[in-house]
């Protein structure tokens, strides 16, 4: 084991990262869940709309992302005017602005299996349930989330791949800031710059070896198709 | 006794439902129609799962459905139970969890019983705890209509319930919707295509027409009768009642006797002076002016020409008669027609080649 992995920053890099991935993945399914609902029910001029602008993430650079949302943080943006007239810390640079970031540039990624899910699955379950009195409250909890549960599995895994796998929001947003806003891929990159490859390739290398398995676990996933609905 | 009004109207880009009916609320009512005729439609108004439907619904006191008024009863507050055409079991929960869905979220201390009362009557004792994936088509289907029953619903709908299931189960889900008629008080609207099922079902008959009731009365009544304007085709016939008056062991036949008349089954098990129902297809039946002698065909019935209808189709023609107070139907060429010199009134003898089981 190379002293690099002794090296507290190092340590700090992948804590953060795991962090903002396991919060980012928490507060995704959540958003996602009545975003994915809406957008799985009958189309509309108004949904396909909001359907492609959660769907930009996919496409635009993350640096023009990072970039326009460290504009809207900072104190002359639209959000860090508010944080500023609530007495504040501002969000740029801190574990808040890359959560929010995060939460953003991965929002697709927990969108489309959800919405997927909940498009698959037809309205007949819903019909059932209700011919079987349940309210569309209860029948969204006891019907749709069960049935829904592999693209929700999906989401999860995606999201928090990409969080941990993301690089240039967080180093528009967080700034780099060992200890503070440093995750593993600025590090590597911050390696890099410094020419240290041995410890670059150690991290780069533990990046690749997850990102396999994330996929990898993803794919074992598909090979159990959800039960059919007859 | 509490009857079921339905006003109906729904408008769709290339189709219109308009629908005006008071169905008695006790038996199974057939409801009979051409793909796209609006039975199924029909039944999702009931449900309330089409929203734009509007008119009115009112189940005995209940209202489920008044547009002047305002009102619409959403489906989970309607007490109607529905069986889709597919089982449409929920995957994520075995046949326990299925059956208790409905029950838990009904609010009444009964609740138990009428459980058991579904697992009982549909014979899923022993089904309970398996996953809805490891059942047959005819045991989803009864997993189904016991999930709905369960709920002690004030109206069932039950939407081709057999079409996914082969001829086999079939014959086994038969006996089980035979004992819903007779074990539950409630009215039951029957969706299929199957005349054969309609017939062995069904007491009350509806028959749809481009979203629109064509006609409605006893099911005896409108398939024998030649002024009910819906081709039944080769399934053409008519529904005698009888009682069971004698059995042949030695031969396994059963006699059936109507008024003076007699026919001869297969003996399926009945007991002496068992009321049974039976079918005779229209083109089982051969006609002659003359006592058959010597003839294989056992059963002759003695009539008289009560009716015809010509227009059947080119070269067949649809000979209505009386036996006693029962109809009988036979489909004979135009030619026979003609040779025989038959008109309304003429005494003949009907052959009777099958005689099927209503039930």
């Amino acid at each position: 084991m190379p002293e690099v992995f002794f090296d507290s920053s190092t340590l700090a890099a992948i804590g953060l990262s795991l962090q903002l991935a396991c919060v980012t993945t928490l507060v995704l399914l959540g958003v996602a869940t009545p975003l994915a609902w809406w957008l799985s029910r009958r189309a509309s001029w108004l949904r396909s709309c909001v359907g492609s602008m959660v769907a930009i993430p996919i496409v635009l650079p993350p640096s023009v992302l990072g970039f326009y949302l460290l504009v809207a943080l900072g104190p002359n943006g639209p959000i860090g005017h508010i944080t500023h007239m609530l007495d504040l810390p501002s969000l740029n640079f801190s574990f808040s602005g890359l959560l929010i970031g995060s939460v953003i540039y991965s929002l697709p990624f927990a969108i489309q299996p959800i919405q997927n899910a909940f498009e698959s699955m037809g309205a007949r379950p819903l019909e059932v349930a209700a011919t079987l009195r349940a309210s569309p409250m209860d029948t969204f909890i006891h019907v749709v989330l069960p049935l829904a549960k592999p693209g929700y599995v999906t989401a999860g895994v995606l999201v928090f791949a990409h969080t941990v796998g993301e690089f240039g929001v967080v180093l528009m947003l967080g700034g780099n800031i060992p200890g503070k806003t440093q995750v593993i891929s600025t590090k590597i990159y911050g390696h890099v710059e410094a020419m240290e490859y041995a410890q670059a390739h150690w991290l780069a290398a533990m990046m690749l070896i997850f990102s396999f398995f994330a996929l990898l676990s993803l794919a074992g996933l598909k090979k159990h198709p959800r039960q059919t609905y007859v | 006794m509490f009857e079921l009004n339905i006003q109906l109207l729904l408008e769709r880009a290339s189709f219109e439902l308009n629908i005006q009916t008071r169905l008695p609320a006790k038996g199974i009512h057939g409801i009979l129609g051409a793909s796209g005729s609006g039975k199924t439609t029909l039944l999702r108004c009931l449900a309330g799962l089409e929203s734009q439907a509007i008119g009115r619904i009112d189940i005995g006191e209940k209202c489920w459905l008044d547009s002047q008024r305002k009102i619409f009863v959403p489906t989970w507050q309607r007490e109607v139970g529905y069986v889709f055409q597919e089982a449409s079991l929920f995957p994520h929960l075995n046949v326990l969890g299925n059956l208790k869905f409905g029950v838990t979220r009904v609010k009444t201390t009964a609740a138990q019983s009428a459980l058991n009362e579904a697992i009982d009557l549909l014979g899923l004792e022993h089904l309970l705890k398996r996953h809805t994936a490891e059942l047959s088509g005819g045991e989803r289907q009864r997993v189904a209509i016991a999930r709905a029953l369960a709920t002690r619903p004030k109206l069932l709908l039950l939407d081709e319930p057999l079409t996914a299931v082969d001829q086999n189960k079939k014959n086994e889900i038969y006996p089980w919707i035979e004992k819903l008629k007779s074990e539950l008080n409630i009215p039951i609207l029957f969706v299929s295509h199957s005349i054969e099922e309609i017939a062995r079902l069904t007491q009350h008959l509806l028959i749809l027409e481009k979203g629109q009731v064509l006609c409605l009365g006893p099911t005896i009544d409108l398939m024998s009768s030649l002024e009910t304007p819906f081709d039944f085709g080769d399934q053409t016939s008519v529904l005698i009642m009888g009682q069971v008056h004698d059995i042949e062991t030695q031969w396994n036949l059963a006699k059936i006797s109507f008024e003076q008349h007699h026919l001869w089954v297969e003996n399926r098990n009945f007991s002496l002076h068992q009321m049974i129902q039976i079918r005779i297809l229209a083109k089982d039946v051969s006609l002659s002016l003359y006592q058959p002698q010597d003839s294989s065909i056992q059963n002759t019935l003695a009539c008289t020409i009560t009716g015809v209808q010509q227009n059947l189709n080119a070269h067949q023609s649809l000979v209505q008669m009386e036996c006693g107070s029962s109809k009988l139907l036979a489909k004979i060429t135009k030619k026979a027609f003609a040779s025989l010199n038959l008109t309304v009134g003429t005494p003949l003898w009907a052959q009777v080649k099958t005689v099927a089981l209503a039930h």
